[in-house]
């Protein structure tokens, strides 16, 4: 399975990205080969719609499930869409994070958040 | 005349000001562009309102037309589309409706579609033609509600008076893009000299005529003026800070109409801008 994580570095002992949509690295993770390849997010200078481009990215390379920390509602749509399960990451290694996924220690992300181009919400 | 008043803050008083300019104008309009939140029509209650709808043009997808060559998805600078599992999805609040996607697609699978954001209302009081714009709560930008108020009044109206946003962003600038003259509403405090810079440097970053009006003026050391007298901006007029003008216009009176002296105060006050507009168009012709 091919999962996504938004990270501060291209490198396995980086950590995780506190932004999805402005993340400046993905990490596209395959659990059953074990393959680890860093993409540059390109919606992080984005003047706007940052999460959609970067959801997109990650659906264009076939991820199916994407662990974050947090995620906007306009990427959670895009994410829906696609039926890509959005977990959500626990501590900030990313490490930790992929032994915890394989274990099936991670949890589902209940929380969308309303965006905060708005100052801060709706 | 087209007269804009602005100010860098809320709660100055452009509304207070450009209310009663208009008032003792009498043959006016008024044009509230605090699309945010209008509330020159509390004073003015005007009669025999006529509400027009403010659309924006957004895209909609004719999915059988449509290919996915992602040319749309690349071209849009906001990345309001995305294409998931062969099908184009938009995000109608995040597009800024400039089109592009339209004009690119290949196959003509995307067409415009209006999208209501907001309303012009049109009402009469006394003699002033009150025209008020309203944004809805969550949309992205008041720009196309300020378009359509100045268009809707003819070019031949009497002295047009423009309540502006607060601020100095893209709004204001609408606003008073095709103004003869700025007044600038300024308190006198530090904090209301750096609002009064904020909107000192718009207005001739416009190359726009302007002078300024003293608010909330007390005895003593007042840090506006002081900005004004450093900068050569030409002083239109004071107005005192008093409890009588603060509690008559709360209670969304408009005081030149109820009190003497603030109709001889505005009164005054119409006349120096008059004059200064006057002024401009001798010395730029």
């Amino acid at each position: 399975m091919k999962i996504a994580i938004p990270v501060d570095n291209a490198s396995m002992d980086t950590t995780i990205c506190i932004s999805f949509g402005r993340t400046p690295y993905f990490l596209i993770y395959d659990t059953e080969s074990k393959d680890a390849k860093f993409i540059s997010n390109s919606a992080a200078a984005s003047q706007g719609g940052a999460g959609i481009k970067a959801a997109q990215t990650i659906i264009d390379h076939q991820a199916e499930a994407l662990l974050t920390p947090r995620c906007g509602e306009n990427a959670a749509e895009v994410f829906h869409a696609a039926n890509i399960r959005i977990y959500q990451t626990n501590g900030n290694l990313l490490k930790h994070n992929l032994q915890a996924f394989e274990k099936g220690e991670l949890s589902l992300l209940n929380e969308i958040h309303p965006g905060l181009h708005n100052h801060g919400g709706k | 005349m087209k007269i804009a008043v602005l100010s860098g803050k809320g709660g100055t008083g452009k509304t207070l000001v450009s209310v009663n300019l208009a008032s003792v104008a009498r043959q006016s309009v008024y044009i509230d562009c605090d699309v945010e939140e209008p509330n020159g029509h509390l004073f003015f209650k005007p009669k025999d309102i006529k509400t027009d709808n403010v659309s924006v043009l957004i895209p909609s997808v004719d999915e059988k037309a449509c290919k996915g060559c992602r040319k749309c998805v690349d071209f849009c600078k906001f990345n309001a589309l995305a294409y998931i599992k062969s099908r184009l999805y938009v995000f109608d609040e995040i597009c800024h409706s400039c089109g592009g996607c339209i004009l690119l697609c290949p196959q003509n699978a995307l067409s415009e579609t209006p999208r209501k954001i907001g309303e012009v209302k049109k009402g009469i009081s006394d003699q002033v033609t009150v025209i008020t714009g309203v944004l809805n709560p969550g949309e992205a930008s008041g720009v196309p509600i300020i378009k359509s108020l100045l268009s809707s009044c003819d070019a031949d109206s009497p002295d047009i008076f423009i309540d502006c946003p607060p601020g100095s962003a893209c709004i204001v600038m609408e606003s008073i893009k095709d103004a003869d003259y700025c007044v600038l509403v300024a308190e006198p405090t530090i904090f209301g000299v750096h609002n009064l810079a904020m909107v000192y440097e718009l207005v001739r970053l416009f190359k726009k005529p302007y002078g300024a009006i003293l608010n909330k003026c007390f005895e003593g050391f007042n840090p506006a003026e002081q900005f004004c007298l450093d900068n050569k901006i030409s002083i239109l007029g004071k107005i005192p800070f008093s409890n009588e003008l603060g509690s008559a216009n709360s209670d969304a009176k408009i005081v030149s109409k109820e009190i003497n002296a603030y109709h001889e105060l505005f009164s005054g006050l119409l006349t120096a801008i008059r004059q200064e507009v006057q002024h401009e168009a001798t010395t730029n012709t």
